[in-house]
Formats: C-alpha cells, structure tokens, sequence
C-alpha cells in the first residue's frame, strides 16, 4: 500500500522501526498534494518547504536516538482558520487575504511538539460559516468521492485532504457540525471534543460558546492520537477545562457489551433520507448482536435547536467579527477617507454574502426592543437542551443518530436557499449547544458516497465515544473503502 | 409571563439601520437580497415562541467556568515589531489610521 494511504498509527510504528524516513513520507504526502489538489482543492497554502526542513530535523533527531513524540513525522494539515506563525492564516476571507499571525494557536504548538510536521493550511468557509466550502472566499473544495458533489464544512478542506491522502490527519474547528458534517460527506471520522476539552486559543473566533477544534482521520485509533496531543488546560484559554486528561489509548477496545445506546428519534425525522436512516439502524443493530442494548427514545426539544442556533451563532459572531476594522491586520479599503468610511467600506468589500448574513442576523437579534425575544429566549432554549442530554444520560451510556440528513450534496445545488443549506446541520447542532462530545465515522454507502453514523457522549466522556466507534470500525469494512481519484 | 415577538416584518430601511450598527457598507442588492432572506430566516425564529421559558435560566456557556484567575506576573510578550507586522500602515510604532480629530 502507498505511504499516503497508511494512517499515523501505521506509520508511527514505521518510524520508530526505521523502515521509513520522516523525509520519504512527507515527500510522499507532497507529491499526492501535486497529484490530486488540483481537482480536490483542499488546500490554501501547501507549506512544502517547511515541511521538507521539519521533516529533515525530525530525521535527526530520531537517528540520534531521541524520544519520539507520539506523533513523530506524521505530515497533518491545520484548517486555515488557526494561526500559524509567519504562515498565511485566511480564513477563506478576503478580510483576511493577507495575514501572518506573529504566534501559533495553541493545538499547532502542541502538535509541532508532538513531533508532527505541518504540510498546510486548508480551504473553509468564510470565518467557518457554512456547510459545503461553497462560501469559500477563495474557491470551492471538491468532494474526492465524486468532484461534482461539495466535501461539506465548514472543515472542507481537512477533511478532503484526509480522504484524498493527502494528509495523513488533520485538524477541522466545528461550532455546529463543522467538523462531523464534512467527516460524514468525505468518509472519515471526525471527533468534536467536549467544550473545553481543547484550547482555542489561536483559533480565529466565529461563535465562542460554541468553536471547538478537534480531530480529523482516517480511523478512529487516529483520532484518539490526535485528541491526545491536543487535549488539557491551556492558560492562555480560559474557557479550557481543568479536567485531567485519561489515555485515550486505552480506550481503543473491541467490546460493547452491557453498553447503554439511545437512539433519539427526533434525529430520523426532519428530512432524513430513508437509506441513511436504514444504514445508521443497521448499524445500531449491530451493535447490538455485540452486546450493547439499545432503545429509541423522544427528545422532543431537537426540533428546536435549528432556530435557537442561527440566533446564537450569529449574535456572538457579529460581535466576535467587530475587530475586522481595517487597523491591525488584513484588509484596509482603498478608500478610507476617515475612521467610519474606513470601517464600512473595508467591512463591505472584506466579507463575503453569507458572513455578511449572520452578521446582520445576530446584529439584529442583540438590538434593543428584540433582545429578549430573540437572544435571551435562545439561551434558554440553550439550556433546555441541555437538560434534556442530561436526563438521557442518566439512562444511557452514549446516543446515536445520523450526522447528517443526506449524503454530500452537489455543488450549486443549495446555494439559493438559505434554510435548505442549514438543514446539512440539524442533527450535529444540538450537540454544540449543549457543549458535549460527538464523533462522527462511516456506516455504508448511497450513490457511492459515505454515510456517517454520530455517536453523541457525556461532557469529557471522549473515552466512551471513541470505544463504541472503534468497535464497530472493528467489526465493519467501510473504513477500508477509498475514493478513485 | 410569555414573551412574545412580534413578527416584525424587515423592510430595507431597517436593514439599513442594523448594517450601519454594524457599521457593514451593503451594495442595493445586497440589500434587497438580505431583506429577502432575514425575513425568512426571522420567520423560522418564531418557532421558539411555542416553548414555555418562563422558569428556565439562560445559558449562556454549557460548562459553568467563572472567575479563571492567575498570579499577576508579567508573562512573555509579542515584540512590538511582531504586533504590528500585519497592520495595513504603520509609524512609530503605532498603528496609522485617518485622521480622527479637526486640527
């Protein structure tokens, strides 16, 4: 098999066995990105020659007999909404064109200490709005399952590159779906971390109480890897969490049996597709023939959490987006006579359609008279659904569903209808507003694209997530599946 | 007691006033366009009218982090050279911006 097509854990052991140099797979990596990037579009910036010096240190070191870290020359890709130290950080925003971060987000310093080595930054939606990489500032991801249908987002790219091999993992941010939701579309697996779990210092802000950045693989021993190296308080976010972090590792076992599955019926409504809704019950059953038990119950609450989100979300990223004003970094408009002139044109000409939308949604929503209405009965509906994950768990151990209604979408296919769009989000958006864990892997296929399965857990209960979906990665083919591309 | 909203509909004008609140300079079409779609979208936004909150406290974060204190030490600091790097214009160490006050 190609080196690209191995997964870290594969090649970790490679590595420390010196059948393998940390140069021949970053080179192998570099080359499938020349190959396929051209049709895929995943990547902003291809960070080639850095890569090529990291990796020839890396090299050194592990001749000198140094330690490795646990990720010692894994080449990763890092969503371009994460700053990097004198690397492009976009945004996939014209706001944006032009900025060099002086300092790296918190995650890209843990992993270059893991000993990763960083081959680039990858495509999103603008400021990560979106579900299909369609409101790109930049260009449009391709989905390497089928290059007319989009890859999903808002972590489009990582999770393109992932499937196309041309990264080994990844890293995607999700705030409602954004990095479950393109996992799903592009058949990999990816894993939002309880709130908290992982700092976010670094990471460009859209909606605060709701970003968290997270792993994005081509298995679930892989994601474990990657959670590991990012995961722990950080003091430069106050908003991490001071829980101790267990060894995922250790999680890694093929045995469901006694394990306690929900299956929260709300999620098969709202326009599920029947082949998904059938791929995911299977899938469950099968579980099931290992010894979990499961049982369907109501969440009447989920029909609302599509509304309580697009007040939320916006209302924190109109405030959140105030500091592009055209003084300290990006874009400043040509024609900025004074300080408001400035200000409004540099905005107008930097944000794209859809930024521009939520903008002046949570404007709106936070203005005087439509507070109360709109932003406070949101928070409280926020903390309905919480409850209501709260009272599940007393019950059960995890909850599955579908991520996604449908399988990936084509792209210009949505792009008119605002709601249809957000719908991509109904069944990963609840699980961000009541800030738990939620990962997201393949469980078969529809029109020869992946469907993934969401599995949803207790706040800073990661470990039982990653044990249910390893044991049904261990039990099932569908991970072993490639696009041609 | 029940709030509730009433279901105002947008015109352009009002879309007028929250883009100047935050401060976002919209083409006509843009603001036809928005209007449409803010309208739809608020219309959706209703839904949650349907729900009882009267006794239910907001949430405003899903884990309850408060007063994160650390020991008031100077930590290390960017280079003033580094801040600015990325400043469309740039003096004396300052960010340029027009001119604010009459001379």
């Amino acid at each position: 098999m190609a080196l690209v097509a191995l997964t870290a854990h594969e090649l970790c052991s490679m590595l420390k066995a010196r059948q393998v140099s940390c140069l021949e797979v970053t080179q192998a990596v570099l080359e499938r990105i020349s190959a396929v990037d051209g049709e895929v579009r995943a990547y902003v910036t291809v960070t080639a020659d850095q890569a090529l010096e990291t990796a020839r240190a890396v090299d050194e070191q592990i001749a000198r007999g140094d330690e490795p870290g646990p990720l010692t020359g894994i080449p990763v890709a890092v969503k371009d909404n994460m700053c990097t130290q004198g690397i492009l950080t976009t945004c996939s925003s014209r706001i944006l064109y032009n900025f060099v971060p002086p300092y790296d987000a918190t995650v890209v310093e843990r992993l270059a200490k893991a000993g990763s080595v960083m081959v680039g930054k990858t495509n999103l939606d603008e400021f990560a709005m979106g579900s299909s990489t369609e409101n790109s500032g930049l260009f449009t991801t391709h989905n390497p399952w089928n290059l007319t249908r989009v890859p999903g987002g808002s972590s489009g790219g990582s999770a393109a590159a992932v499937a196309a091999d041309e990264a080994i993992v990844a890293l995607g941010s999700d705030t409602g779906g954004s990095i479950r939701q393109p996992a799903s579309f592009c058949g990999v697996v990816g894993l939002k971390p309880t709130y908290g779990r992982v700092s976010r210092y670094g990471l460009v802000a859209f909606a605060s109480s709701l970003d968290q950045i997270g792993p994005i693989t081509k298995d679930v021993t892989d994601a474990a890897l990657l959670l590991q190296a990012i995961a722990g308080k950080d003091p430069l976010d106050s908003t991490s969490v001071d829980v101790p972090v267990p060894d995922y590792l250790s999680s890694l076992q093929n045995d469901v049996k006694g394990l306690r599955i929900g299956v929260p019926k709300e999620f098969f409504a709202q326009g599920v597709q029947p082949e998904i809704a059938d791929a995911v019950w299977k899938s469950i059953e099968l579980l099931g023939s290992l010894g979990a038990d499961y049982r369907e119950i109501p969440m009447p609450i989920m029909e609302y959490t599509l509304p309580t989100y697009y007040i939320l979300a916006p209302a924190e990223a109109s405030s959140n987006l105030a500091r592009y004003d055209g003084v300290r970094y990006g874009l400043r408009s040509k024609h900025s006579p004074d300080v408001v002139t400035m200000l409004v044109k540099t905005r107008g000409e930097g944000f794209g359609a859809e930024v521009k939308q939520r903008i002046m949604i949570g404007t709106y929503a936070l203005s005087a008279g439509y507070y109360d209405a709109y932003y406070l009965k949101a928070q409280k509906v926020r903390t309905l659904v919480r409850q209501a994950y709260d009272e599940a768990f007393k019950e059960f151990d995890v909850l599955i569903s579908p991520t996604s209604p449908t399988v990936a979408f084509g792209i210009g296919e949505r792009v008119d209808d605002p709601f249809q769009m957000k719908l991509a989000d109904v069944c990963t958006i609840p699980v961000n507003l009541a800030g738990i864990p939620a990962i997201s892997l393949t469980c078969g296929f529809h029109d020869g694209l992946p469907i993934g399965m969401q599995i949803m857990g207790k706040p800073f209960d990661e470990e039982a997530l990653l044990r249910v979906a390893y044991t049904f990665e261990q039990n099932t083919d569908y991970r072993k599946r490639k696009p041609a591309l | 007691m029940l709030v509730r909203a009433t279901i105002v509909k947008l015109t352009k004008e009002e879309v007028e006033h929250v883009a100047w609140l935050a401060r976002l300079e919209l083409t006509d079409e843009e603001k036809e366009r928005l209007t449409g779609h803010l309208n739809q979208i608020m219309a959706h936004f209703e839904k949650l009218q349907e729900l009882d909150t009267a006794d239910v406290e907001p949430t405003s974060h899903s884990i309850p982090v408060q007063n994160v204190f650390r020991e008031d030490v100077v930590g290390p600091c960017l280079p003033i050279e580094d801040v600015l790097s990325a400043a469309p214009e740039t003096a004396d160490d300052c960010f340029v911006v027009p001119q604010v006050v009459e001379m």
